[in-house]
């Protein structure tokens, strides 16, 4: 029979999946150079709150006041950010014409507004002394605001039909952690004097590691379609981030407690790490987009693994 | 109003939020086994939406040179040619099969995509899929795009602020930015026609009824006799794609039939809308932000501060 020659035939595994003259499927994000660095100071501001916060509990005001200051330097230049890469000021606020959970960055809207909104206040009344009570309940808003103000940028991205961020939607949120823990400890580190600075070194040398170790896990446990981590421009980037975060986490840790010059530079290679490393994530979006490969290899593995039909449908046999 | 398998048929907020106003949920088979390649619903989409022109060149890649659906091309005229003996007659074990796959050629059209010489060609025209469970519409922050009282999803231009979500979001790679206003595009199946009862101008345009327009419901089921026919005449290579509820966006509004494995036409073969999985996205989240608070808290247990 002819037809089952046919599906004979197309068990044979390909090396390369079938394409349209190897044009993507997916068409590539539009987003401009603003948004990894959105997402890195989405990631400062909101993990910088946090720290602010435990850091006043604990009695440590020199490096809560300067946590707090980062925060809001943070939170001001993230809208400015988005706002860049809208175009202009208007559409930032059609962001906020509804809210829906579909949408991780209508929700991400929300708690950047928020976020802004409170640490304002917080750094406000923690600078004038008014208004205490309303300065202490907005710092604890802003600081639980920051913490998914830090991640919900990895939500953003899975939440795509890129597969190399859609495949990481439980892995990259914990590469976004690990980085926004090490921006808020290096920037605090760096601008707190040695001996209140404990937490802030200890934060930046754990993140750093973390977000190194959890990018490594991310493309392992991505397997095929975590290639653009090691290829082409994100490949590099990859690396770099890697080398920079982990260097900068080394001095920090033998040095970053006896000398002050240490600990900015330790902090200036950590931040250059992690930025770069927001970068690679970014960059491997692209990549994976552009080649049909990455789409198209995953989904014909599940048909012919048997788990879905796909979306294509034959006539039932013999009719 | 919408007939028989409405269940099937339904969507999100259609015809739920429109009440007595909801029309019948319209769509497009796009049956590629008799499409010509003659571009004229690329012409037609242009003319009437006012689409900015978008020459592209020599593409070489056979007569394409539209290359891809985007901002500027609502629909897109796919050329493949292969080099495979796959007329009827190859196919046929035998004679008497050949003699009835011919007549079966000549009574449905079936030798339109057909070239001599070994080389089949493919044309298809591809369009945007108005799926069931569209991405597009779920990840939009704005609520520009939204779903029609024809079951259809449109942008809304005065809302879209060019965030660009939908872009990557869309899992066939259909809707675009265009660069110089900043706002996506993409087909509106005619929004503005179907309000005025015309059918979409692609539809009316093509000559060949490769495009037809219809309610969805009785689109899909001409599509199965259509196939039934085919696969009859031999045709075991054609295949009905997204005309089923159960696919990974729930069916689409706007469906094909193709004569070869989706990606061959630069299809995904199973897409899958992306906030399917929204709540592990969102566990992630949290997972992550959680992570985040108890390392900061961490950083402060042993030191002296
Ligand atoms: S094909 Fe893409 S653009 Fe069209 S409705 Fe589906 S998700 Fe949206
Ligand atoms: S670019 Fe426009 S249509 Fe697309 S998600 Fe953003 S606001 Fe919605
Ligand atoms: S779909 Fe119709 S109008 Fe479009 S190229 Fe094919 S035959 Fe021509």
């Amino acid at each position: 029979m002819r037809g089952e020659r046919i599906r004979e035939r197309s068990m044979v595994p390909r090396a390369e999946p079938q394409s349209y003259y190897g044009q993507p499927v997916l068409k590539e994000p539009v987003w401009t150079p603003e948004i990894p660095f959105y997402f890195y100071t989405g990631g400062l501001g909101g993990s910088s709150a946090m720290l602010a916060l435990v850091a006043e509990l604990r009695g440590n005001s020199k490096l809560a006041r300067r946590a707090w200051l980062v925060a809001l330097g943070g939170v001001t230049a993230s809208p400015a950010l988005l706002i860049s890469d809208l175009g202009k000021p208007s559409r930032f606020l059609n962001m906020l014409r509804m809210f829906k959970v579909t949408s991780p960055m209508s929700v991400g809207s929300w708690i950047l507004s928020g976020s802004g909104a409170f640490t304002a206040i917080a750094v406000g009344s923690e600078f004038t002394g008014l208004y205490p009570a309303l300065g202490r309940a907005a710092k604890v808003n802003a600081a639980l605001l920051g913490l998914p103000l830090a991640t919900y940028t990895a939500g953003l991205v899975s939440n795509t039909s890129v597969p190399v961020w859609h495949n990481a939607r439980f892995t990259l949120p914990i590469v976004f952690a690990g980085s926004s823990a090490a921006s808020s400890g290096a920037a605090a580190a760096a601008l707190t004097p040695l001996r209140h600075a404990g937490p802030a070194r200890r934060l930046a040398v754990g993140g750093a590691v973390t977000s190194v170790a959890a990018a490594l896990t991310m493309e392992k446990t991505l397997g095929e379609i975590g290639e653009p981590y090691s290829r082409g421009v994100s490949g590099k980037l990859t690396r770099l981030a890697g080398g920079l975060s982990l260097a900068g986490a080394a001095l920090m840790a033998a040095r970053g407690g006896s000398s002050r010059g240490a600990a900015i530079a330790a902090g200036a290679v950590i931040t250059a790490g992690v930025i770069t490393e927001r970068w690679a994530v970014f960059r491997a979006g692209f990549q994976s987009a552009n080649d049909p490969k990455y789409t198209v290899g995953p989904q014909r593995a599940r048909i012919e693994r048997g788990e879905t039909r796909g979306a294509a449908r034959r006539a039932q046999a013999g009719a | 109003m919408p007939s028989h398998k409405l269940l099937e048929l339904e969507t999100h907020s259609w015809p739920g939020s429109y009440g007595d106003s909801a029309e019948p949920r319209m769509g497009f088979f796009t049956d590629t086994s008799i499409c010509i390649g003659c571009k004229a619903c690329e012409v037609a989409c242009k003319e009437w939406n006012h689409v900015p022109d978008s020459l592209q060149g020599f593409s070489g890649k056979s007569y394409d040179n539209t290359t891809a659906l985007g901002a500027n091309d609502w629909r897109h005229v796919a050329f493949i040619e292969q080099r495979k003996p796959l007329g009827a007659e190859a196919a046929a074990e035998d004679l008497v099969q050949a003699a009835e796959r011919a007549s079966a050629t000549d009574g449905w059209g079936l030798q339109t995509y057909q070239d001599g010489e070994g080389v089949r060609w493919l044309m298809a025209s591809d369009v945007c899929k108005h799926c069931t469970s569209a991405a597009c519409l779920d990840v939009c922050p704005t609520g520009a795009l939204f779903r029609t009282e024809f079951g259809t999803v449109v942008v809304q231009e005065d809302i879209c602020n060019g965030c660009g979500y939908c872009v990557p979001a869309c899992p066939f790679g259909v809707i675009d930015k265009r660069e110089d206003d900043g706002r996506v595009w993409k087909c509106t199946l005619c929004y503005d026609r179907l309000r005025e009862d015309m059918e979409p101008a692609c539809a009316q345009a093509c000559p060949t009824n490769s495009i037809q327009f219809g309610e969805l419901g009785e689109l899909r089921e001409r599509a199965e006799k259509r196939l039934e026919q085919m696969a009859a005449a031999g045709q075991t290579e054609a295949r009905l794609y997204g005309a089923d509820s159960e696919d990974g966006v729930d069916g689409f509004g706007a469906f094909f039939l193709l004569l070869d494995e989706p990606e061959v036409y630069g299809l995904p073969p199973d897409p899958v809308v992306t906030t399917r999985n929204v709540g592990q996205v969102w566990a992630g989240v949290f997972a992550g932000a959680a992570a985040l608070g108890a390392g900061i808290a961490a950083a402060f247990i042993g030191g002296r501060k």
